[in-house]
């Protein structure tokens, strides 16, 4: 019972820590056709921004200053950067966004050195805040569940019941016709890349201080975050809130059952102690992602509510 | 001029540049981590060898040589850290250093013997002084690898013989990394723990990947809902600091048996925590009484490396019994010099270190230590330091293990 109630909640967790990460990646993807390799160097430099104001303000503060900042180093890529590359093509965006993901990434070295900063949680919600069956619970963890929840309905608020959502939405499927009906289409590109990227730093903000700060933050989340925008289908925000959800809860959950292969396919004759036989499951855990995203290109390319093929 | 005599000026200028520029500098590699998750164990290891370095420059160098430690960044990859040794190699260096990770440890024995057979009288030693994998001085030993930290069985000897005291410990939990090094922990726990406490349950036994996991909270709760007494873990660098986090966050109060409880971060995250909670068994503690000499090289330390504590007092051993062995030698030349450190002795600040010369395992008193408040060196500049537990000086002879190792030495 204990398990699974520690498993819901860890997973919930990081599936919308997940979910504020890829919304963004999605985002940019639908409006623009750029899968942004950089992402998760957005999600760095959000905590790496936020280590820096909250060390000589406050991590309140930071909060809101740090991703507005990421937001505008957002817009300001695909001002001068994307929006010049866009003339010669998907791959050159891509190959762009790719050498941006390097670049940021000596950039952070340089700047902040090579190991890990003690970017801490604010000492306001540095308590636990319940004990379950025997484990404290940090506060910290609640407040990065509202975070997410509140990000996600506002970011639905403004996509489907705003005239500025309306606006990205059309632009989203019809942006010629946008374009023709009078609204500066390179202008809300720009904005939504700007928006994207604010809130992979929002993620950062939040999540630095939960996981570790260090410069291979971008490199380890990275990965992931494609994962889910994949198994979630490209373009489809509610798509890769299920992806997230889900395989946040299934990683989470994987690492509490210790079942081995072998106490799973005896049955076929494989033997606890071979090699195979003895590989946990919860030792398999963070290859479970990967295994999905595997298995859904094969069996389903669009994703779960995709509407085009990767 | 004519080609000829151009060429021949070139020719003796390039043999005198080269000539020169050997005399003087012995460059010794350090392959580590220096950038990543790990990177802190790697840089902290890395500033160590070199402040030893120059402490040994400064009276006279080796056979008059001075030392020049020069960094390789391997970031805990096997395939990464070949790479650099063949670069060091490459530019004529004949000593390798490397301790974090015992799968990075396990290619360079390999790479390093395959070398040395391959070109004799280009020979290079390694020297090893933090994979502690028991293997590398059983099985794998090798004429051209030297251990200066006591193995996974060794120091598990020490808190098996602790544990063994506690009659209050029923359930133990062992957690590690899922490579070599962990699953050598878990076995030794388990068949140490079997012969010196025979009723003591083990409730858990699970590796996770090395150097990927950035939050062990699920596992903490499992560790919790297990109802365990202690926990043993081999777990070092990042793994150790997050779980330490997880478990403080947890709090989760009982007594974690570390070896590498001393990782940059993991006291300062545990905080009040971790007093009687984290304990690890080491070489040596700042804490400890030493002479004079040792206290001032303990400061010199902290001032010039803020960020880092004195931790890797086998660095310094290590490179002052290269330097006895070398003179006693007479050659800094690596067959002369393994030949000569086999066997020998060294009175470090923390008792006698041996070399044993049937597997190049360094014998020496291991420590088991506490957090407390009430020390005169703090770590990771917080409040809490290091102290001997009660019983916890366990003697050279207490420490050693046997071993298989049937080693092939040139004449």
């Amino acid at each position: 019972m204990e398990t699974i109630v520690f498993s819901l909640l860890n997973g919930t967790i990081y599936g919308l820590l997940l979910f504020m990460l890829s919304s963004g990646l999605t985002l940019i993807f639908s409006m623009m056709g750029v899968l942004n390799f950089a992402h998760a160097s957005f999600y760095m430099l959000g905590a790496y921004f936020a280590y820096t104001i909250s060390g000589s303000t406050s991590y309140w503060i930071a909060l809101f200053l740090a991703p507005v900042i990421v937001g505008v180093v957002g817009m300001g890529v695909e001002r001068w950067g994307l929006r010049r590359v866009h003339a010669n093509g998907h791959v050159a965006e891509l190959l762009f966004t790719f050498g941006l993901a390097y670049m940021i990434d000596e950039i952070v070295k340089i700047v902040w050195g090579r190991t890990s900063v003690n970017y801490e949680v604010p000492e306001l919600l540095d308590f636990p805040l319940f004990t379950l069956y025997g484990a404290q619970y940090p506060a910290y963890r609640i407040f990065i569940l509202f975070v997410a929840i509140f990000m996600l309905a506002a970011l639905w608020y403004l996509l489907k019941r705003t005239r500025a959502g309306l606006i990205i939405q059309a632009a989203l499927t019809h942006p010629h016709m946008v374009g023709h009906l009078g609204h500066n289409v390179p202008q809300i590109f720009m904005l939504v890349f700007g928006a994207g990227c604010a809130l992979a730093g929002l993620a950062g903000v939040i999540g630095g201080n939960y996981l570790i700060t260090d410069p291979a933050m971008a490199v380890q989340m990275g990965p992931i975050v494609f994962v889910v925008v994949v198994v979630g289908g490209l373009g489809s925000l509610e798509g890769a809130f299920i992806a997230a959800m889900l395989i946040g809860l299934l990683q989470t959950s994987a690492i509490s059952v210790n079942a081995s292969l072998a106490d799973i396919f005896g049955f076929l004759g494989l033997s606890p102690t071979s090699e195979v036989g003895e590989i946990t499951i919860a030792s398999m855990a963070p290859m479970l992602p990967f295994l999905l995203l595997v298995l859904m290109l094969i069996v389903r390319p669009t994703g779960l509510m995709g509407d085009r093929e990767v | 001029m004519t080609l000829k005599k151009t060429a021949a000026l070139a020719a003796a200028v390039s043999v005198a540049a080269l000539s020169a520029a050997s005399a003087d500098t012995l460059k010794m590699a350090f392959i580590d981590p220096l950038s990543g998750p790990m990177g802190t164990s790697g840089e902290a290891a890395y500033v160590s060898f070199q402040l030893a370095a120059e402490h040994i420059n400064e009276n006279g160098g080796v056979n008059g040589d001075m030392i020049e430690i020069v960094g390789y960044d391997n970031k805990v990859s096997p395939q990464e850290s070949l790479v650099q040794l063949q670069k060091a190699i490459d530019s004529g260096i004949r000593y390798i250093i490397q301790g974090n990770g015992s799968s990075v440890a396990a290619a360079i024995i390999d790479a390093v013997n395959k070398h040395n057979a391959r070109n004799p009288g280009d020979e290079v030693l390694f020297f090893n002084y933090a994979a502690v994998t028991p293997d590398f001085t059983n099985e794998m030993c090798s004429f051209w690898h030297f251990r200066f930290d006591a193995h996974a069985d060794m120091k598990m000897n020490a808190i098996t013989d602790w544990i063994a005291k506690r009659d209050d410990i029923k359930k133990v939990y062992l957690i590690g990394q899922d490579y070599i090094f962990g699953e050598a922990v878990a076995a030794a726990a388990e068949s140490q723990l079997s012969e010196k406490r025979p009723d003591i349950e083990i409730v858990g036994n699970e590796l996770h990947p090395l150097a990927k996991v950035k939050d062990f909270t699920p596992y903490v709760q499992k560790i919790i809902s297990s109802d365990a007494d202690a926990v043993i873990t081999g777990n070092w660098g990042s793994d150790m600091t997050l779980l330490v986090k997880a478990a403080a966050d947890a709090g989760h109060d009982v007594p974690y048996l570390t070896f590498y409880g001393g990782s940059l971060g993991a006291v300062a995250a545990l905080g009040d925590g971790a007093v009687d909670t984290l304990y690890q068994v080491t070489e040596g503690i700042t804490n400890l009484d030493a002479s004079d000499e040792q206290y001032a090289l303990i400061e010199e330390y902290k001032e010039r490396f803020p960020d880092y504590d004195y931790y890797y007092h086998r660095a310094f051993v290590a490179l002052h019994m290269f330097d006895e062995a070398a003179e006693r030698a007479g050659s800094n030349d690596p067959i002369p010099v393994a030949k000569a450190l086999e066997g020998a002795t060294y009175e470090g600040a923390y008792g006698t270190v041996t070399m044993r010369a049937e597997d190049h395992q360094a014998q020496q008193p291991l420590y088991i230590s506490t957090v407390s408040r009430d020390v005169k060196y703090t770590v990771d500049n917080s409040e809490w330091g290091w102290k001997l537990v009660e019983g916890g000086e366990i003697p050279a002879e207490a420490a050693m293990a046997e071993t298989t190792c049937e080693m092939e030495r040139p004449e």
